[in-house]
This record gives structure tokens, C-alpha cells and sequence, in this order.
């Protein structure tokens, strides 16, 4: 598997973990996302995505956060790939 | 002096509040139970001292109501006030982000390290001397919920600090960084039963089967204790105690004016608690023995599932369901608390983002959510109707609910946001402070809604007596008969529903209505108006204009609700 592989959050996979690489959203949901403890360099481990373009949780550090799949596929990772399955 | 509680959502300020000032404010388990400014006084050094608890904000440039609130009121802070930064040890990175934006106003503050021990076991480490140090200002470590270390917070706020620490406003999440590798050690630990569970309640399958266990077991929970509360504890009670007091009573009043008033009319020389609508008689019953068992059951259940942290978790789950009638998941959290009381559902609404999803969410719920002293007395005069006369109303009901959802998110021009919530960690709730909770609820609960309900009861036997009750009949007749198939009395329900829904329910009762106009009777009194305390919440959310909107559909969906639904029930039955 490619190393630096970049994926939105929306599209990665359950358990798999990443590190933010870009917000690709204007200054107001960059702000709010900042404010949670998003933004490029943080690590994220996605921890489930609901159906039909249902939320994705993902854990940051030490919280876990729910965002709708909009806010997700805004969020661009770099995945790391021997993370597969592991537990946040 | 003032002290002002501010701090991330969901770390404890509302707990911090109540040790400080020994009230009962609701403390839960989830950001945004605080949506109003609660205050408090404490003795700081011998003064006397107001304590103001904000709502959460993880920045001060807010970004919806509840943390403008929480900005607005932080703003107007004088010097000599102190600044009470409530932060949660567990989670120090993202909270520090506010502490230094706080260091910065150079107010006097103090910061309190809250759930100190959940740190602990969850292998979080703090060198809070060394915080301190760098900080410049007093960091105290607390655990709200218990009171350890509270009495230490409360004397470090007799000598607050005022920091001079410098940082670079654009590098604040690296100076909160730098800051963290040198206060904080991490040490690795094992996933403990609680967070399997709260990861597998997130998941799409397995959390759909928990919620609806969860759900199922809440509605068993609440019906099995608010029924057995009124067989086993309250009707004895009433039968064994107070009825023989009252026929005494009536007796010795010997009818007139003031016997109608106390006693009621008598059935066969007996009194009929859901008939007779004297003050001392359905008026003391309809609160106590019909709605407070169910009012206690459904707070009990409510306040476990907030505490234990499950709600943020339904709302994920719900997220994509709630966002058909335009609102997010965290928007079904104020129906849950309207299902209780429509007041608290409507203030909680603040903590959604736009002006769409508050009006979407605030009238929805006063049209199609009845608050539980409504639902008791349905379940008590339908139930007698049998299984499917309650499942006609609620059904009705939830498909009002989603139809008018559906339409209202493409009439309201705005925004429908996404969901953007902290899930928080599932924590087995604090048993003490869960009864103070359920006590706190019950208080105001009791000595909001008696009063009303004695002022309907009086407003019924006033209607009554001066005959105005025909003249609303005739009055209101083509729409009562003609369009809902009810007999003309029925209309001064729909007037005195204004004040209480529950004895407008009650006055159901003595009309001996048919099942198909039961079922009506209910359905219309639910959607129509709210109460008059559900009323002037919405005023304040909604704005005069708002309101008179929300009154338009309210009246529009109850009628064409109402006689779509006679139409119906007449060609089944």
C-alpha cells in the first residue's frame, strides 16, 4: 500500500487512522473544526461512519466527536496504512 | 465581585457551580445542558460573592446562541471580578485552547482541574504545580461531583492571579502543545468495559440494537413505574384517606356555591376523582394522582440516560433520520425534554446553530410533542378505549410530527447545519446526584404546574357556572361538531387547554366521548396551543412574529389534522 496515501474522512474506513493534511472549507467551519481540536498535523482514528450519508465519530486525543459526512469529506487525511482495525 | 464560571461544554461547570453555591442547577452528562445563566452567591474571604455559570464555549468567538450567551456575559466582566476557568484534566489539549484565550483579558482568574480522578485512572498524569508556574495563575485540581478538592478552589478564590503569560495569538495550539509536553505525561492502558460499549453503541448495527433496547426499556421503565406509583401508593391513598375526609366535608357543606367549587358534583353521592372537578378534588388529583407518578417516572429515566452519557450517542445514531425535517441529531435531544415539559425542550433548542433549526425545532415540538402530564392523562382517559385508541392519538401524532417536519424544512428559509458534537465518555451515574436531579425536577415541576392547575380547575367550574361554556359551544360549533365531530362542550377544553393541557384533558372525561372521538378530542387538544408557560418560552426564543407564524401552522395543521382524522375513524368505525 502506498505510504501516503490521501483520503477525505468521509471515504476512509472504519478504524482506520490518519493524520489531517488540509480542511478544505471556507474560514467559518475551519474555525469551529479548529476549535475541536481538528486541524492539519492532529491524528484522527475514524471509529465508525452511520448509513446513508449518516455521521462519521472519529477520536481526537483523548475525545471522541460525531460529524455530519459533509464535514467529513471536507477533511483530508494522510492515512496511515498499518493502522487497519486498530482501536482509537 | 462577581466570579464567572466559564469553560469548555461539558466539563463540569454546572457541578463546580452547585458545590460553590449549594444550589441544584441540572448537571448531565452531555455539552449543552447549560443554555441559560444560572446564578449563585458563595462567601469568598468573609464577602459575599454572586456566582454566574455560563454556558460552554470552546472559543470566544462563538459560534451559536448558547456560547454568544456564555461571550456576551464574559465581556461585561469588571476587574474586580474573578474569571473561574472550569477545565477538564481528562482532555487538557482542547481546553487549554480556551484557558490561554481567557489569560489573555488579564482578568484576576483561577483555573479549576476538574475530573482529577478520571484522569487519573484514564493514565493522565498533570504536574499541576508546574501549570501553575507557567500559567501564572492558581490551578487547582477538583472533582466536582464528589467535592474533593472544592474547598481548596473556593480559597484560592479569595486570591486570584492575574497572568502576564505571552504567546502568540496565531500559535496558540502550539503553545498549548508546548505547554502540554511539559505539565502532562500519558501512560498506555487497556480499553476499559464502558468505552467497548460506548464504541459499540456508535456503530451502525450493534448501536441500533442497543438503542432500541435502550428505548424499549425506557418507555416499559417509565409506564411500569408511574402506573404501579397510582395502583399500589396514590389511588389507595386517595380512596382510603382523602375521599372520606371529603364526603365528610361534602356533607357538611351541604351544596351551594362553595361545595360545586370544593367538592365538585357528586356520582350517586360519591365522589369521581375524573368527574367531579372540585378544586379539592380533581384539582388535587389530576397533579398528584394522575401526572407527578408519571412526571417522577419520566424524569428518573431521563436524568439516568443523561448522566450516563447516552443521549449525544441517540443523537448520533438519529443524526441522518432528524436531518429529514431539517434539524441535526443533537436537535431530538430537546424533543426528549419536551416530552417531559415543553418548556425546558424549547430552551434547549438554543444550542442549535441557525435561526431555522430553532424555529423548526420549537414549533414542531409545541405542536406535535405532548409533555408528560398531557400523556398521562391521555393514557388514563383513552386507555380505557383499549390499546389501539392509544395507538391512533401517538401514532397520529409522530406522523404529524414527520409530515410537518418535512414541510417546514423546505418552507423556513436558512440553514440546516451539520452535526458537530463531542461525544463524551459514558460515565455510571452519581446515585446522590441523580436524586437531587429527579428532586429538583419534581420541586419545580410541583410548584409550577399546581398552581395552574387550580386556576384551570376554578377557570372550568367558572365557565360552567356562568354558562359561558354553551355560549363558546355555539360559538365554536361549526368547527367542534361540523368539522371534529365533538359535542359542543368540548370547545371550552380547547379554551382552558390554554392554561393547563392536562385538566383540559381531564374535562374529556365527564362528556362520555365515543372511541373515534376520544381519539380526535386528544389528537386536537395536543396539537393545538400550547400552555401558557410553553407560550411565553417561545415569545422569548422565537420573537412575537415567530410565534404568531408558529400559532398560524399550529392552527392550520390542528384542524386539518382533526378532521381528516373524524373523517377517518368514521368511515373505519
Amino acid at each position: 500500500m502506498n505510504a501516503t496515501a490521501r483520503m477525505s474522512l468521509a471515504m476512509m474506513p472504519p478504524g482506520q487512522a490518519g493524520t489531517v493534511v488540509a480542511i478544505l472549507a471556507g474560514s467559518g467551519l475551519t474555525a469551529r473544526l479548529d476549535a475541536v481540536g481538528i486541524r492539519p498535523g492532529v491524528r484522527l482514528v475514524k471509529t465508525s461512519g452511520l448509513p446513508f450519508g449518516g455521521p462519521v465519530t472519529v477520536g481526537v486525543g483523548n475525545v471522541q466527536l460525531a460529524l455530519g459526512r459533509g464535514m467529513a469529506a471536507k477533511i483530508l487525511l494522510e492515512i496511515e496504512p498499518e493502522t487497519r482495525g486498530e482501536q482509537p | 465581585m462577581k466570579v464567572f464560571l466559564a469553560g469548555n461544554p461539558n466539563v463540569g461547570k454546572s457541578a463546580v457551580f452547585n458545590r460553590l453555591t449549594g444550589l441544584n442547577v441540572i448537571v448531565s452528562n452531555y455539552p449543552g445542558t447549560t443554555v441559560e445563566i444560572a446564578r449563585g452567591t458563595m462567601r469568598i474571604a468573609g464577602r459575599r460573592a454572586e456566582v454566574v455559570d455560563l454556558p460552554g464555549t470552546y472559543t470566544l468567538e462563538p459560534t451559536c446562541k448558547a456560547e454568544e450567551v456564555a461571550v456576551h456575559v464574559l465581556a461585561q466582566a469588571q476587574d474586580t471580578d474573578v474569571i473561574l476557568n472550569i477545565v477538564d484534566s481528562t482532555n487538557l489539549e482542547r481546553n487549554l485552547g480556551l484557558t490561554l484565550q481567557l489569560l489573555k483579558r488579564r482578568s484576576p482568574m483561577v483555573v479549576a482541574l476538574n475530573l482529577w480522578d478520571k484522569a487519573r485512572h484514564t493514565g493522565v498524569q498533570i504536574n499541576d504545580a508546574l501549570l501553575q508556574e507557567i500559567l501564572g495563575v492558581p490551578c487547582v485540581p477538583v472533582v466536582a461531583l464528589t467535592g474533593e478538592g472544592v474547598k481548596t478552589l473556593a480559597e484560592h478564590l479569595a486570591r486570584p492571579k492575574v497572568s502576564s503569560y505571552e504567546f502568540e495569538d496565531a500559535r496558540r495550539w502550539e503553545t498549548v502543545g508546548a505547554i502540554l509536553q511539559k505539565v502532562q505525561h500519558l501512560s498506555h492502558r487497556h480499553h476499559s468495559l464502558l468505552e467497548r460499549l460506548g464504541d459499540a453503541s456508535l456503530r451502525p448495527f450493534t448501536g441500533g440494537l442497543i438503542a432500541l433496547l435502550v428505548l424499549g426499556l425506557s418507555l416499559a421503565a417509565v409506564n411500569v413505574i408511574g402506573e404501579g406509583l397510582i395502583q399500589c401508593v396514590i389511588e389507595p391513598i386517595f380512596a382510603k384517606a382523602w375521599t372520606p375526609l371529603m364526603l365528610r366535608l361534602s356533607a357538611h357543606l351541604e351544596g351551594g356555591f362553595l361545595h360545586d367549587l370544593l367538592i365538585g358534583k357528586l356520582d350517586h353521592g360519591n365522589i369521581s376523582y375524573g368527574e367531579s372537578f372540585g378544586l379539592l378534588t380533581t384539582g388535587l388529583f389530576v397533579p398528584f394522582g394522575v401526572v407527578l407518578p408519571y412526571v417522577f417516572a419520566f424524569y428518573l429515566v431521563l436524568s439516568f440516560l443523561e448522566d450516563s452519557g447516552y443521549l449525544p450517542r441517540l443523537a448520533v445514531l438519529f443524526d441522518r433520520f432528524m436531518h429529514a425535517v431539517g434539524l441535526h441529531g443533537m436537535g431530538a435531544i430537546p424533543m426528549l425534554l419536551g416530552l417531559g415539559c415543553n418548556v425546558p425542550g424549547a430552551l434547549a433548542a438554543r444550542t442549535l446553530e441557525s435561526g431555522k433549526e430553532r424555529f423548526i425545532c420549537i414549533t414542531l415540538m409545541a405542536i406535535t410533542v405532548p409533555c408528560m402530564a398531557q400523556i398521562a392523562m391521555i393514557v388514563g382517559l383513552a386507555g380505557r378505549c383499549g390499546v389501539g385508541a392509544l395507538t391512533a392519538i401517538f401514532g397520529t401524532l409522530f406522523m404529524v410530527w414527520l409530515l410537518l417536519g418535512l414541510l417546514l424544512k423546505r418552507m423556513i428559509r436558512g440553514e440546516s447545519p451539520e452535526l458537530l458534537q463531542d461525544i463524551p465518555p459514558y460515565r455510571i451515574p452519581y446515585l446522590r446526584g441523580l436524586a437531587k436531579k429527579v428532586w429538583t425536577r419534581l420541586v419545580s415541576f410541583t410548584l409550577e404546574a399546581v398552581p395552574f392547575v387550580f386556576v384551570g380547575v376554578l377557570l372550568v367550574n367558572l365557565l360552567y357556572t356562568v354558562g359561558l361554556v354553551r355560549v363558546i359551544g355555539r360559538v365554536l360549533s361549526p368547527v367542534i361538531v361540523g368539522l371534529l365531530g365533538l359535542p359542543p362542550e368540548a370547545a371550552a377544553a380547547l379554551v382552558v387547554g390554554f392554561l393547563r393541557k392536562d385538566v383540559a384533558v381531564g374535562m374529556l372525561a365527564p362528556l362520555h366521548l365515543s372511541p373515534g372521538q376520544t381519539v380526535v378530542a386528544c389528537v386536537v387538544l395536543a396539537l393545538s396551543f400550547p400552555c401558557v408557560a410553553t407560550c411565553a418560552v417561545m415569545i422569548r426564543e422565537l420573537g412575537i412574529s415567530g410565534t404568531l407564524k408558529a400559532a398560524a401552522i399550529m392552527l392550520t395543521t390542528s384542524m386539518v389534522v382533526g378532521g381528516l382524522l373524524n373523517l377517518t375513524l368514521r368511515i373505519i368505525l
